[in-house]
């Protein structure tokens, strides 16, 4: 077989990535959740806000192994896959990578054994204060990691030397042009996948009758704290995206499939964008609406992508762009239906706990398109405008990189297997075993469990 | 600052690397000698590192983050030429990392299976990282007897963290779990002996430079501390595990401390042996180092936060300090 080693190190390096992203997303929105139930439970002594915590807070620690492995892996990958890459922009990407470890690695891991298994070691204030660590740790890391992502996307505060990257202003660098959008789009994001987490396996719990003493408390957190991000989300998305029309025009152009510049663009609900024609397909549009979006002027002029030298490809970003909106539009409706439900004073009603178990995950779907359209929308360059993909891969044999390849994808099907397997079984007995609480304690070593 | 930076960040890549081989050493050890235990004994044997296992994976993340940040040269040469053994410990880490949980939270008929990944993912990430270190003393060479060398040090290193993990076990359980613990450590004690022998002896023939530097006039004498600790070291251990009355009397960390002389002495002989070199025989750390301007903003990140960050894992480990017993989330 033969595959261009570029395109494998991409598949590669976008099947850890992908994989890697569903975990962090997860927690650091629950370690905030977990936070605010420890500190609910510390002001009310109601018992309900320990139980959610006892029970989330081993969801919690399975979705962290699973996100710190498969970090490490990335943290390797940067040399093994891209190794060019730390030759040419080191000097800007090294430190960034750097503080993330130093500040927010480190914090997290430390203080999560405490968080985890200290309770009774400690004092509650100082278990409180592990919980806020872990959390603070979480959203700190994001700040480092989605600097050097905004920096490769908008590059700002630095001097070319010879196709050497040198820091010049490292608050320019830090807070380059997308930085603030991206880190509050992806903060948002975070809380809404753990939202939906938490309200749908609550849900689902409803519906089998294995729930515990706090599952209905859960779900009304869930449900709201979703009603009230997801219209936030919706606002920080829509200046994110002017934000990148004015840095990233290929990008916009090649989400809305827009082939050619013009006056009145019209917006393309769905279609199929074919490259080789550059046409798109079986076109559902609305006249002047492209226009009305981008520009707030119906006849305002749009750049089409016949007016840039390279653009990324067209097909992924459109339909991943219109799979966010989707899932979007869908959290939007479940959670205010959810959150008018409580607002009348009722519990929710078997058609609204079908729609949220059904929604346990999107989360996990709208942050994977998201991050698709804007990644993807980068190609082909790895530092937009500067630095092509293709120039730092590293040259190993395609079979090397293709054999690596299936190695990784059969083990995250495995184990995103066995971490759904446990979020299931964890959901149906804990229900049972808390009620078991104290005679356990007296029982001999048990383990983590 | 130009010429002290680099050899302040290699100095924090070798700290960052040796706490690694200390702390997470024992974490796979104890994974190397899960399987010869009882199923009380293994919780138990999870219950003495759960706590700390995560914090002990990230020295590793730091030391190649040091690679990566303040040697952006090296760091692609090395990892391009390491990427399979790389890509082996990175299954094994990922294994064993996950089974921690999975072995208690995916339900009773799957508890053999993730205990069977527990003690392979251990094995094989110790492997591997004795081959990536094996690979790196020879300059990154493709030669048959670099391959041999990389094996010895692949078998090796896995007898040092079976001791290590050995030793953390007669600090932090007692009674019947504790005599297996001096019964295990003492089966690994002559493998790894032979192990480090053979790896000082075979480190000399494989690299002319090295060999250069120990055997001459008035190196050798100044050098001569390093052999004596670790030969001590060595004797030390070997006589307190047949006196288990002394180690159950409260001398069991002694053993520990052994170990981490010997680690240190390790390290000390080949940060003199590579020294000023970061690719061994191709590239110096100097022409390895980031620009200036980049190192100095990561200098005081490092330099501030890096004892904080000793500081608190101390208090960690004083929280759960004393036996072991069981872990939970109440």
């Amino acid at each position: 077989m033969d595959f261009d080693p570029v395109v494998l190190a991409r598949i590669q390096f976008a099947a850890n990535i992908s994989f890697h992203i569903l975990f962090p997303t997860i927690t650091i929105g629950l370690a905030w959740i977990l936070f605010f139930f420890r500190l609910r439970y510390t002001r009310t002594a109601d018992e309900a806000w320990e139980y959610a915590y006892n029970f989330w807070v081993k969801i919690f620690a399975l979705t962290f192994a699973l996100g710190v492995v498969s970090g490490i892996t990335m943290s390797f990958q940067f040399g093994t896959n891209w190794p060019g890459f730390m030759e040419r922009v080191g000097n800007i990407a090294g430190p960034l990578l750097g503080y993330e470890v130093l500040t927010a690695f480190f914090l997290e891991a430390s203080f999560l054994g405490i968080m985890l298994f200290g309770k009774q070691r400690v004092s509650n204030r100082v278990h409180l204060l592990a919980s806020f660590l872990v959390a603070f740790g979480t959203s700190l890391s994001a700040f480092w990691i989605l600097a050097l992502n905004s920096w490769m996307q908008t590059p700002a505060g630095f001097v070319l030397e010879d196709g050497q990257f040198f820091a010049q202003s490292w608050s320019q660098i830090i807070f380059n042009p997308s930085f603030p959008y991206r880190l509050l789009h992806m903060l948002l994001a975070s809380v809404l996948t753990s939202a939906f987490l938490i309200a749908g396996v609550s849900a689902w719990r409803t519906r089998r009758g294995v729930d515990g003493p706090a599952t209905a408390k859960v779900m009304r957190v869930g449900v709201i704290l979703a009603a009230v991000c997801i219209p936030l989300q919706v606002l920080v998305g829509d200046l994110h995206g002017l934000n990148t029309l004015e840095h990233q025009p290929q990008k916009i152009a090649a989400m809305e499939a827009i082939w050619e510049t013009g006056e009145g663009a019209p917006f393309t609900i769905i279609g199929l964008p074919d490259e080789e024609t550059r046409t798109t397909r079986l076109a559902l549009e609305v006249p002047y609406a492209a226009s009305l979006i981008l520009t707030h002027e119906l006849r305002g002029e749009v750049r089409g992508l016949d007016s840039f030298e390279t653009h990324p490809p067209v097909l992924p970003l459109f339909l991943f762009f219109r799979v966010m909106l989707v899932t979007a539009g869908l959290m939007l409706l479940v959670s205010w239906c959810g959150a008018f439900n409580y607002w009348r004073g009722r519990e929710p009603g078997p058609r609204l706990l079908a729609a949220l178990s059904f929604m346990t995950f999107s989360g996990w779907v709208a942050t994977l398109s998201g991050w698709y359209v804007t990644e993807i929308g980068r190609q082909p360059w790895i530092v937009q405008g500067l630095v092509g993909t293709a120039e730092v891969a590293a040259d190993h044999p395609s079979a090397t990189i293709a054999g690596t390849l299936f190695g990784y994808i059969g083990l995250y099907i495995f184990l995103l297997y066995s971490y759904v397997h446990a979020l299931r079984y964890l959901s149906t007995k804990p229900a049972r075993s808390l009620a078991m609480l104290p005679q356990r304690r007296s029982r001999d070593a048990q383990g983590l469990s | 600052m130009a010429d002290f930076l680099p050899v302040f960040f290699v100095f924090a890549m070798g700290l960052s690397l040796l706490v690694y081989v200390v702390l997470d050493g024992f974490d796979l050890g104890i994974g190397m000698l899960l399987p010869l235990a009882d199923e009380g004994d293994k919780n138990v044997m999870i219950a003495s590192i759960g706590p700390f296992w995560d914090a002990n994976e990230t020295w590793i993340v730091m030391g190649v983050g040091v690679l990566l940040i303040a040697f952006p040269h090296a760091h692609g040469i090395v990892m391009t030429a390491l990427y399979i053994p790389v890509t082996v410990m990175l299954f094994g880490l990922t294994l064993r990392g996950v089974a921690f949980d999975f072995r208690v939270k995916a339900g009773d008929d799957r508890r053999r299976l993730w205990n069977n990944a527990f003690f392979g993912g251990s094995l094989v990430a110790s492997m591997a990282q004795g081959w990536m270190l094996g690979a790196y003393i020879t300059g990154l060479d493709r030669s048959p007897t670099s391959y041999a060398f990389a094996v010895l040090i692949a078998v090796t290193l896995p007898a040092l963290y079976v001791m290590l993990g050995g030793a953390w076990l007669m600090i932090k359980t007692e009674g019947e779990l504790f005599e297996r613990a001096v019964r295990w450590t003492r089966n690994a004690l002559l493998p790894m002996g032979v192990g480090l022998l053979l790896v000082s002896i075979a480190t000399p023939l494989v690299s002319e430079r090295i060999a250069e530097r120990w055997f001459t006039l008035p190196n050798a004498i100044g050098l001569m501390p390093i052999p004596v600790a670790c030969a001590a070291a060595y004797l030390v251990i070997a006589w307190l595990l047949r006196r288990p009355d002394v180690l159950r009397g409260g001398y069991g960390h002694f053993v520990f401390y052994a170990l981490v002389l010997i680690c240190l002495m390790a390290a000390l002989g080949l940060a003199y042996s590579i020294f000023p070199d970061i690719v061994l025989g191709r590239m110096t750390l100097f022409e390895a180092a980031a620009a200036t301007s980049s190192l100095e903003f990561i200098f005081w990140g490092v330099a501030i936060i890096l004892p904080l960050i000793g500081f608190y894992s101390a208090y960690v480990y004083r929280v759960f300090s004393g036996k072991a017993t069981e872990l939970s989330y109440d």
